[in-house]
């Protein structure tokens, strides 16, 4: 053979390059998408700024409304005073004054005031620093000074008084993971199962597929029920058990896909080049899934968030304090009528990110579709 | 409208002014058409004709009002003085369907598998007839009976799956004609069928046309057909209209040379003999492939014999073809050859038995045989670059070669096949037709076969590609002593390649020879018939 030049190589489009660029044009899918990543940025950073510990409970704000101004609101201020003194048998004289960021409250008692009752003032969330001032020469009365806290609640706050906003974007962290995890746990096995027991074809896929019958007639819920009592409620167990029933259309779709790739000329060609099965289905099948199987991705993702809030509003998910959009809906659920939004900014979240999703589906699907060329 | 026409233009029916088509892609706007004139007469029979990717098929779909939806059409489109163009589709669906008819390449996607014949007969007629479902059924078997489909009766009953190629064609005519339409467009209506249905279906049309005075638009690349057929013959190349002409004046004497080189593009030239003294290369001996179909979950499975009791001995540089219609067993013989399917009998491989080998054995064996496809574009993985395409049998035959050595030896390949060696990092859907059947035979030349079995390597090519395709096998065989076994139903292109020749039918070989005796004096019926049916139109002229 003569010496061949080995000239630059022209940068040749795929498919997917082609797809991409159709997406790109898709207003919809492209806003989606954007809305997604603002809202994954905000799950993961977003708890570390909103200054509350997703499981801080405070005991003075609980069920408090959604507000930009911070609380204590002014007029709540005297009442908790006087709430926090009841048990610390001191009268408290009026009135309670309000200066600047500190609250005055004179006491006297008919013996001497024991300092450490500032604590029983210590211990409402509202105020902080307590101390004993202007302490009269008989000791028997004087006056609490102590910090009013300002604390926002954005979204406001749940049934134990824990941040919701907080609250909403842990939730968010969680269900986001379990969607994303769930779904490649699913596609993992589903892909490798329905390629394979598609490609082999014959007595190996009758087998394979009466496998997946079997395991579709199990009820999802007592499944679900059955690795509860058996292994407790773990976090583990929602990947096992979302992912364990969702791989099953996984299979069945890839499956389908590859039978009529199979029939394809260029895997007859591949056999015809003395290719080995492992190769065919590397090489050849499960690249020309990825098609079908990105799309079936984003849809999945919002299906195994759905199921996870479902298991977790029936009470079979995720652990307190841990929690998850479904568990936070649930909670908000049950109060709906004295406090609405509850159950309103963890159900916003949660349907915008499953619209997002959907819609990029949606679009995915669109792109990628070959009979669109 | 229709009255301020002068006597003279009211015979003409479709009138094309300066249509444009375009389509709006990724890499901006192509243009398909750019304009064009085209006017068919009444009664008469006029052929565009053109490569692929000329615009032909666009120009009529577009009058047709069934551009895929990026698609634009500008100009005038004007039957009986009406601009098709302008139309609402409530208007336009008046026209088409009913005065302006088509039939497509594919007969078997164009029926609707789930109802009878009867039943997609008659809706036209319900829908834009008017007539009762009865008189609708009435009429329908009437057009069964023109289109002279043997058993109408019995045939109104059937679904799509059990007819033939040819008879589902006929079945489509029949759809067209249903409303007595001006105007028949036929976008290659006998391109995927065996040559003999060919004929009949063309003398059909003519046949038809004689009876009904109906216009026919006849797309094609295939001038042989038009000959056969056409009044009038518009060529067309890039969009445009270069020549168009009476179709006797057109065929003397060409004016243009793009149309010159149209006509010529028949596969010219004849092989070489191979002395008696090379080698054999393969030898099949009472070869025999049987499928069991199972029809029924008691019923006993029968046995279909695809190939039956075949003999053959090819000869170190030379080329075997395997003649017959679709379904005669010549593909499935060249597979089971391979060792792809299971066969009773023995094949030799260069004095060594490879009969029934099982994979591990086989591999060895593989680089020394291979496989070239009919479908350019479904044999070559989508997803793949032409580089990893091209060097894929390195992996399994030589896998010590080097990333880069790999891709050297897909340079000389790509080169072999006088393609741009640059291109290697593209993807296949980048490619013509004509390239990627060069593609997929560089893939097998990248082994250095002694064996390439050709199933149809031209049949889905225009005809001057297939001269192309045609001309480069021939040199990849004279540089390489390869031996071919050229499967095909294109008794031309076989002629042009073969030493010897087997025809077959119903999995059986009904002649073999060498190919010149075979040519010149087919002893079978059978295979006069296929002659007759193919080479007429060049024995003609």
């Amino acid at each position: 053979m003569t010496a061949v030049v080995q000239p630059r190589p022209v940068e040749g489009r795929s498919l997917w390059q082609d797809g991409l660029a159709r997406l790109r044009r898709n207003r919809a899918a492209m806003a989606s998408l954007v809305f997604l990543v603002l809202m994954a940025l905000a799950c993961l950073a977003g708890p570390y700024l909103t200054g509350h510990a997703y499981d801080q409970v405070y005991r003075s704000y609980v069920k408090v409304g959604p507000s930009l101004s911070p609380y204590p609101k002014a007029e709540a201020i005297a009442p908790a005073a006087l709430d926090a003194l009841k048990r610390a048998r001191v009268d408290v004289g009026e009135p309670v004054e309000i200066v600047g960021e500190s609250v005055r409250i004179p006491v006297s008692s008919s013996r001497e005031l024991d300092p450490r009752i500032v604590r029983y003032v210590d211990r409402v969330d509202i105020f902080s620093g307590a101390r004993l001032e202007e302490i009269a020469a008989d000791g028997r009365s004087g006056v609490i000074v102590a910090d009013i806290e300002r604390f926002t609640f954005l979204f406001g706050t749940d049934a134990t008084g824990r941040d919701l906003l907080t609250r909403t974007l842990i939730a968010g962290r969680i269900s986001l993971t379990i969607g994303l995890l769930a779904t490649v746990v699913a596609i993992l096995i589903g892909v490798t199962y329905g390629a394979v027991s598609g490609y082999l074809g014959g007595r190996v896929d009758l087998v394979m597929m009466r496998v997946v019958d079997i395991l579709y007639s199990l009820p999802f819920i007592f499944f679900v029920i059955l690795l509860v009592v058996f292994f407790g409620r773990n976090f583990v167990l929602m990947f096992i058990a979302v992912g364990a029933v969702e791989w099953l259309d996984m299979a069945r779709i890839v499956r389908g896909q590859t039978l009529s790739l199979k029939r394809q000329e260029f895997i007859q060609a591949a056999e015809a080049l003395g290719v080995e099965n492992v190769g065919i289905l590397r090489r050849h099948i499960i690249p020309n899934l990825t098609g079908p199987v990105v799309i079936y991705m984003t849809l999945l993702v919002p299906r195994v968030i759905l199921l996870e809030s479902f298991l977790s509003f029936l009470g079979l998910g995720v652990q307190e304090p841990m929690t998850s959009w479904g568990v936070l809906i649930s909670e908000g659920a049950r109060d709906i009528e004295g406090n609405p939004t509850m159950l309103l900014f963890p159900a916003i979240f949660l349907t915008t990110t499953l619209f997002a999703l959907n819609f990029i589906g949606d679009g995915l699907r669109d792109a990628l579709d070959p009979k669109d060329r | 409208m229709a009255q301020a026409k002068t006597t003279e233009d009211s015979d003409l029916v479709l009138d094309i002014r300066g249509l444009v088509v375009s389509f709006a892609t990724n890499d901006g706007e192509v243009r398909a058409v750019r304009g064009i004139d085209l006017a068919v007469r009444k009664g008469e029979t006029v052929a565009v004709v053109g490569e692929s990717g000329s615009g032909k098929s666009q120009t009529m779909m577009a009058a047709m009002g069934l551009l895929a939806d990026n698609g634009r059409a500008t100009g005038e489109v004007l039957y009986r003085g009406r601009n098709l163009l302008a139309l609402r589709p409530k208007a336009l669906n008046a026209v088409r369907g009913a005065k302006i008819t088509m039939i497509f390449q594919e007969p078997m996607t164009s029926l609707d598998p789930l109802y009878t014949v009867e039943r997609q007969l008659s809706e036209p007629l319900v829908e834009h007839g008017g007539l009762s479902w009865k008189q609708a059924s009435a009429r329908a078997l009437e057009l069964l009976e023109l289109v002279r489909i043997p058993d109408p009766a019995d045939k109104l009953r059937a679904y799509p799956y059990e007819l033939s190629g040819g008879q589902r064609q006929r079945v489509m005519i029949a759809m067209a004609l249903a409303n007595d339409p001006d105007v028949l467009i036929a976008d290659e209506p006998t391109t995927a069928l065996d040559v003999t249905t060919q004929a009949q279906i063309l003398d059909l049309i003519a046949d038809l046309q004689k009876r009904t005075g109906v216009a026919v638009v006849f797309i094609t690349h295939d001038l042989g057909i038009v000959r056969r057929i056409a009044d009038r013959v518009v060529v067309m190349k890039d969009g445009e209209v270069v020549e168009t002409g009476a179709t006797d004046a057109l065929f003397a004497a060409p004016r243009e040379a793009y149309t010159r080189m149209l006509l010529d593009a028949e596969p010219a030239g004849r092989k070489d003999p191979v002395p008696e003294s090379r080698p054999i290369v393969v030898g099949v001996q009472k070869l025999g492939v049987s499928f069991r179909i199972q029809q029924g979950f008691l019923k006993p499975p029968t046995i279909l014999k695809a190939v039956d009791d075949v003999s053959l001995t090819v000869r170190e540089g030379q080329t075997l073809g395997i003649v017959g219609e679709s379904g005669s067993g010549k593909s499935t013989l060249g597979r089971a050859l391979l060792q792809l399917l299971p066969h009773s009998g023995r094949v030799q491989f260069e004095g060594r038995d490879i009969s029934n080998a099982d994979k591990a054995a086989m591999r060895s064996i593989r680089r020394q045989m291979q496989l070239v496809f009919q479908d350019p574009f479904g044999s070559l993985s989508p997803r793949m670059t032409v580089g990893q395409i091209v060097t894929e049998g390195l992996l399994v035959h030589e896998p010590s070669l080097s990333r880069r050595e790999r891709d050297l030896r897909a340079c000389a390949a790509l080169e072999e096949v006088s393609l741009d060696p640059s291109v290697r990092n593209r993807y296949p859907h980048e490619f013509s037709g004509g390239q990627r059947q060069r593609i997929a035979i560089a893939r097998t030349m990248v082994l250095k076969p002694r064996l390439v079995v050709l199933d149809e390597p031209t049949s889905a090519l225009d005809r001057t590609i297939q001269k192309q395709i045609v001309d480069l096998l021939r040199d990849l065989q004279r540089d390489h002593g390869l031996t071919y076994l050229f499967i095909s139903h294109d008794l031309a292109v076989v002629r042009a390649l073969a030493d010897t020749i087997i025809v077959m039918k119903g999995g059986r070989v009904v002649e073999a020879g060498p190919a010149e005796a075979v040519f010149a004096a087919p002893a079978d019926p059978y295979t006069r018939e296929l002659m007759a049916a193919a080479l007429a139109p060049v024995a003609a002229g």
